[in-house]
């Protein structure tokens, strides 16, 4: 089956592209879909019909790497990127795109040119085509969107806290794999920066295990907080912990407390500073106001 | 997989070339401000190796493309005297000159991948990428 | 005065500012420019009898091997005059990568900021002129009780 040329399929789109475009709009508008407005809808796909008539009259081959098809690919990844970031599906998003067969494919049937076979093998393969290249689109910037959320959870999970002027706090809390961990001290080194802080405590009160890698990126975290400047104490360690570490060998050249508190005790020894009592302490709750 | 570049490496200067390209083909690539410090560090490294040890080579630049992912590879060469023990060089702490040595294992730990070919009389070639 | 310029070709400026040199980085530094750095700052602590010298890395995305073997460099004849070597603004990326280089910088003490580096210079100058002999153990902020 010999592929017709590309300008046979401009030629159809050039001159019926009113009626494919509202008989297109009126298969989408079957699927009565309220994420998209009607509006916006009738700009992507009269948009897209615009760029198609173009390119195909342009093009020599029906082979999408030809750059005549640039616009409409393009276009194609935007809207793919949308539909990708507003929550439809992958068969929701290529149905936007193949609705446009009927139509089309009814066009060749009326014009009768005598290779109906040839016209309908050209327009179906194009279509699939630019459909695949969509799913390439969506597929990648639904990739994008969960490596966005997984970072945004790594960072919401880890905090960094100021205790005081020049002392930063980081409560580790659960489980730190490799990915978690070089997040997590990526975020400490730029708060030591942000805060200006000269002691940094990683409390792993929260941290059910730590085996060797952890170990080596909490060593490595300290070590570039060294050489920036700051200083690291780790608190929190728990018996089993401690154990752990000796069996596996891992030595920790940093100041480690028990607890969190000893931990922001040391730091303000360290920087020269005391908590003091200054009168009498307020005992209970303050009266309720009105 | 686009087309390479490549850069000759015969001076100072050109050093400090390879890390603007390298820095640009990295950011180009996608990697995140950590992975490309690593990349451009590595880099940096050897092609001071190429210049210092290989008396001048050429350095080549390379887009990665593995279905979703992407990578720059370099490739560094000279016609240098070439490594004698390849194992002990990567080694750290290594050094046949002044100073902190050839930085092939601080390099090598730089990057996904790392990989040397090197014989006495017949050059040094080394290949690194990082993907994203 | 600033750094001299010497037949047209870029120097690094050394800026004196009390009895510390300040010198930032700014530029991609190649051999020669590290080389005439060196020798400039060298000059000037002995012009100057300066007590630190404080190296402003904040602007640098990359420190390799040579720059690290630069800073110690400095640090080590500027330690035979006498003078104490901060450098200060590392930026967390380039620390990162320095530790996973393996290299650590000896010799040189690190600050988070220009602030800060003079900060410890001054320190250790009051610490000299009060003629404690522990001055250097202050300035690491160890406990001076010796509880720690």
């Amino acid at each position: 089956m010999t592929p017709s040329s590309p300008a046979l399929i401009g030629d159809i789109l050039s001159r019926h592209s009113d009626e494919i475009l509202s008989e297109w709009l009126a298969l989408l508008r079957n699927r009565s879909d309220h994420r998209i407005s009607a509006r916006a809808l009738e700009a992507q796909c009269a948009g897209l019909l615009q760029r198609l008539s173009e390119a195909t009259s342009r093009a020599s081959t029906t082979s999408l790497e030809d750059e005549a098809f640039g616009p409409v690919l393009d276009m194609i990844a935007d809207v793919s990127r949308s539909r990708a970031a507003q929550g439809f599906s992958p068969s929701e998003t290529a149905a936007f795109l193949f609705s446009l067969k009927e139509p089309l494919f009814a066009r060749i049937a009326a014009t009768d040119s005598g290779r109906f076979a040839g016209d309908i093998w050209t327009v179906g393969s194009l279509l699939d085509a630019v459909g695949l290249h969509m799913m390439d689109t969506f597929q990648r910037e639904r990739e994008d969107v969960i490596l966005r959320q997984q970072s945004e959870i790594s960072e919401l999970s880890t905090p960094v806290v100021k205790l005081w002027q020049g002392v930063l706090a980081l409560p580790l809390i659960g489980t730190l794999d490799s990915s978690r961990t070089q997040v997590v001290m990526e975020n400490l080194l730029d708060s030591i920066v942000r805060y200006e802080a000269d002691i940094a405590i990683i409390d792993i009160t929260g941290v059910p295990t730590v085996d060797t890698l952890v170990a080596q990126h909490l060593l490595k975290t300290v070590a570039a907080a060294r050489l920036m400047g700051a200083d690291c104490i780790i608190s929190g360690i728990r018996p089993q912990i401690a154990q752990t570490m000796v069996h596996l060998g891992v030595e920790l050249n940093v100041v480690s407390k028990a607890t969190l508190a000893d931990a922001f005790a040391l730091a303000l020894r360290r920087l020269g500073r005391a908590v003091v009592t200054t009168r009498q302490p307020v005992l209970g709750a303050a009266p309720h106001a009105g | 997989m686009g087309p390479s570049k490549t850069i000759q490496i015969r001076a100072g200067e050109d050093i400090v070339r390879v890390r603007q390209e390298v820095r640009s083909h990295a950011i180009a690539a996608g990697l995140g401000l950590v992975d490309q410090t690593k990349i451009v560090t590595a880099a940096s490294e050897l092609a001071r190796n190429t210049l210092d040890y290989g008396h001048g080579g050429t350095a080549t630049l390379e887009m990665l493309q593995n279905g979703m992912r992407r990578g720059i590879r370099i490739v560094f060469e000279d016609q240098g005297p070439g490594i004698p023990d390849v194992e002990l060089a990567l080694k750290d702490g290594y050094s046949s000159g002044k100073g902190m040595g050839l930085g092939l294992g601080g390099a090598r730990r730089l990057c996904n991948e790392f990989s040397i070919v090197s014989e006495p009389g017949r050059g040094t070639r080394v290949a690194i990428a990082r993907w994203r | 005065m600033p750094g001299e310029h010497r037949g047209g070709m870029d120097r690094i400026a050394i800026l004196k500012l009390g009895q510390a040199l300040l010198v930032t980085i700014q530029v991609d530094m190649h051999d020669r420019l590290a080389l005439a750095l060196e020798e400039d700052l060298t000059t000037r602590i002995v012009d100057t009898s300066a007590k630190g010298v404080l190296i402003d890395i904040s602007a640098l995305e990359i420190v390799d091997s040579f720059i690290g073997r630069t800073l110690g460099s400095i640090a080590t004849v500027a330690r035979m005059l006498d003078a104490e070597t901060v450098v200060v603004g590392m930026r967390p990326a380039v620390a990162i990568t320095l530790v996973e280089l393996g290299l650590s910088l000896p010799g040189v003490r690190t600050a988070l900021n220009a602030e800060r580096g003079m900060a410890m210079i001054q320190a250790r100058v009051a610490a000299d002129i009060a003629g404690n002999p522990f001055g250097e153990g202050m300035m690491d902020g160890a406990d001076p009780d010796g509880t720690e």
